[in-house]
């Protein structure tokens, strides 16, 4: 490693959506408006809606190891799979104990300990019968843990929990371990299983905050004037990161390459997102990247499309971009995927990296009356829009607790 | 219950333990250890399973018990006969 910070690229993708099991799949859908909302029993509640992923969980798990992990642990070991292969690095040969795993989450645990509670419930909540698996089926470092089970990864593999900021965070923080030499090549990003849990969408209606539609393709709308919440959904992505040296002397393909990134807080309320301290966390993100706001093409937003969200983050957004900034397009996944909580932000960067190479910004769908206050100059609604220049990607993920997290890829440049 | 039929029992709680597993032609006199992947947790299973499905108890000192089709007969057949199945 030279004394210059080293630079950090992205050289594989491996993801699961509810709309697509690959990235060309995910991206194709996204640019045909293709969305993967359905409807899903969800216990003590009746049917609601869900973003399931359909990934092929025996490509890389045997029937036992399914039996005994978790959800999130097979949709971890499935994208960290793919992404590996999908880099094109002979693993087989790389040093195990050089290699990070670091799994955003927005929370793990809450599925199987209900599962078990259910369990213990048929036996009049004699605890006797709960299983010897809860505990290293709960660990908070379980998705992670599985990947290095089912890899051989010896390095340090952990979860960040960070709320649904979570998905940035796993890129964030395993580029600042690339960098601090601590590992030479990254899995990172965000899982959930959250729709496995009847707790979070208890959680989430007890708030008024569950999306509820006739269609269920319909539900989640973010910026539309009749948006009434979120649609949960499952997912991962996993990226290979590697320094750039690295990458180069193996000749492998780029994706992109980390630009800067800002996590803060807002220390101001346990659920209500505040725009200023959003705002405050995409300008840091812009300063860590050396760039103005007229750099940035396009804008992925977080908004979930519940009532107030999407308005706080388009105020942020209106203070950073302003009204002068031609060339900069913003856009939102999840009225596709609904919100994949832990997996929401690496999943949305995701669907944004092939606009590098195909200049078109994918559009935020079901949106059929825009709300004013949402209207952002620059909002790519329901067609993709070929554009001039994509170099630059700026990707917000905030969460619960006032988490924001702000993570800025561009167009990788010799 | 015929040893023959607890063995059948055992059989079908590790066919859902080990689903990847052939265990068409275990042998009874041989641990089961030695004929396919069981860890401690797996064993830990069938005792569980052995709880739940059959309300019988296989207290810690007697897990050695479980370690072929042949020694489950031998120390569950009386159990099963004990609750009159």
């Amino acid at each position: 490693m030279s004394l210059k910070t080293p630079r950090i690229v992205i050289t594989g993708v491996g993801l699961t959506a509810p709309n697509g099991n690959t990235l060309t799949e995910f991206r194709q859908n996204l640019l045909a408006g293709v969305g993967g909302i359905e409807k899903k029993e969800i216990r003590y509640m009746g049917e609601l809606l869900a973003g399931v992923c359909h990934y092929d969980a025996l490509k890389y798990q045997t029937k036992k190891e399914l039996r005994v992990g978790t959800r999130a642990g097979s949709i971890s070991i499935y994208c960290a799979r793919e992404a590996v292969a999908n880099s094109g690095i002979d693993f087989a040969a790389f040093p195990k104990d050089r290699i990070g795993v670091y799994i955003g989450t927005t929370e793990h645990g809450n599925v199987e300990t209900e599962n078990e509670i259910y369990a213990i419930s048929k036996f009049n909540y004699d605890t006797k019968y709960w299983s010897h698996y809860h505990n290293p089926r709960t660990v908070s470092n379980n998705p992670a843990g599985e990947i290095s089970l089912n890899l051989g990864v010896t390095g340090p593999a952990y979860t960040i929990g960070a709320a649904c900021a979570a998905g940035n965070m796993g890129l964030i923080h395993a580029t600042q371990m690339l960098r601090l030499g601590e590992v030479d090549l990254a899995i990172c990003g965000g899982v959930s299983e959250s729709i496995h849990t009847f707790g979070i969408y208890a959680g989430f209606k007890s708030q008024n905050a569950l999306a509820t539609h006739p269609d269920p393709l319909k539900a989640s709308r973010p910026f539309d004037r009749d948006r009434n919440g979120i649609v949960i959904s499952e997912g991962g992505a996993l990226y290979t990161l590697e320094r750039l040296d690295d990458a180069l002397a193996r000749g492998a393909k780029i994706y992109g390459e980390i630009g800067g990134y800002c996590v803060n807080s807002d220390a101001s309320d346990y659920v209500l997102p505040n725009p200023g301290r959003q705002a405050e966390c995409v300008r840091k993100a812009l300063k860590s990247a050396g760039m103005a706001p007229q750099d940035i093409h396009i804008v992925n937003t977080h908004a979930t499309a519940t009532p107030l969200g999407d308005i706080q983050e388009c105020e942020a957004i209106r203070a950073v971009f302003g009204e002068n900034c031609p060339d900069t397009y913003v856009n939102n996944t999840k009225g596709y995927i609904g919100h994949c909580m832990g997996a929401a932000g690496a999943l949305e960067l995701a669907g944004n990296l092939p606009s590098f190479d195909d200049l078109v910004v994918h559009p935020t769908i079901n949106v059929d009356n825009l709300d004013p206050h949402c209207a952002l100059p620059g909002l790519v609604l329901n067609h993709p829009k070929k554009v001039g220049k994509v170099d630059t990607i700026l990707n917000n993920s905030f969460g619960m607790l006032g988490i924001n997290s702000t993570l800025i890829v561009k167009r990788f440049v010799p | 219950m015929t040893k023959d039929e607890t063995k059948q029992v055992v059989l079908e709680i590790i066919a859902d333990i080990a689903p990847d597993e052939d265990i068409s032609n275990l042998k009874s006199d041989v641990r089961l250890r030695d004929q396919m992947q069981l860890d401690s947790m797996d064993f830990l299973d069938i005792v569980m399973e052995l709880r739940k499905r059959h309300n019988i108890e296989v207290p810690e000192a007697d897990y050695i018990q479980l370690a072929s089709l042949d020694s489950c007969a031998e120390y569950l057949t009386p159990k099963f006969t004990a609750l009159g199945k």
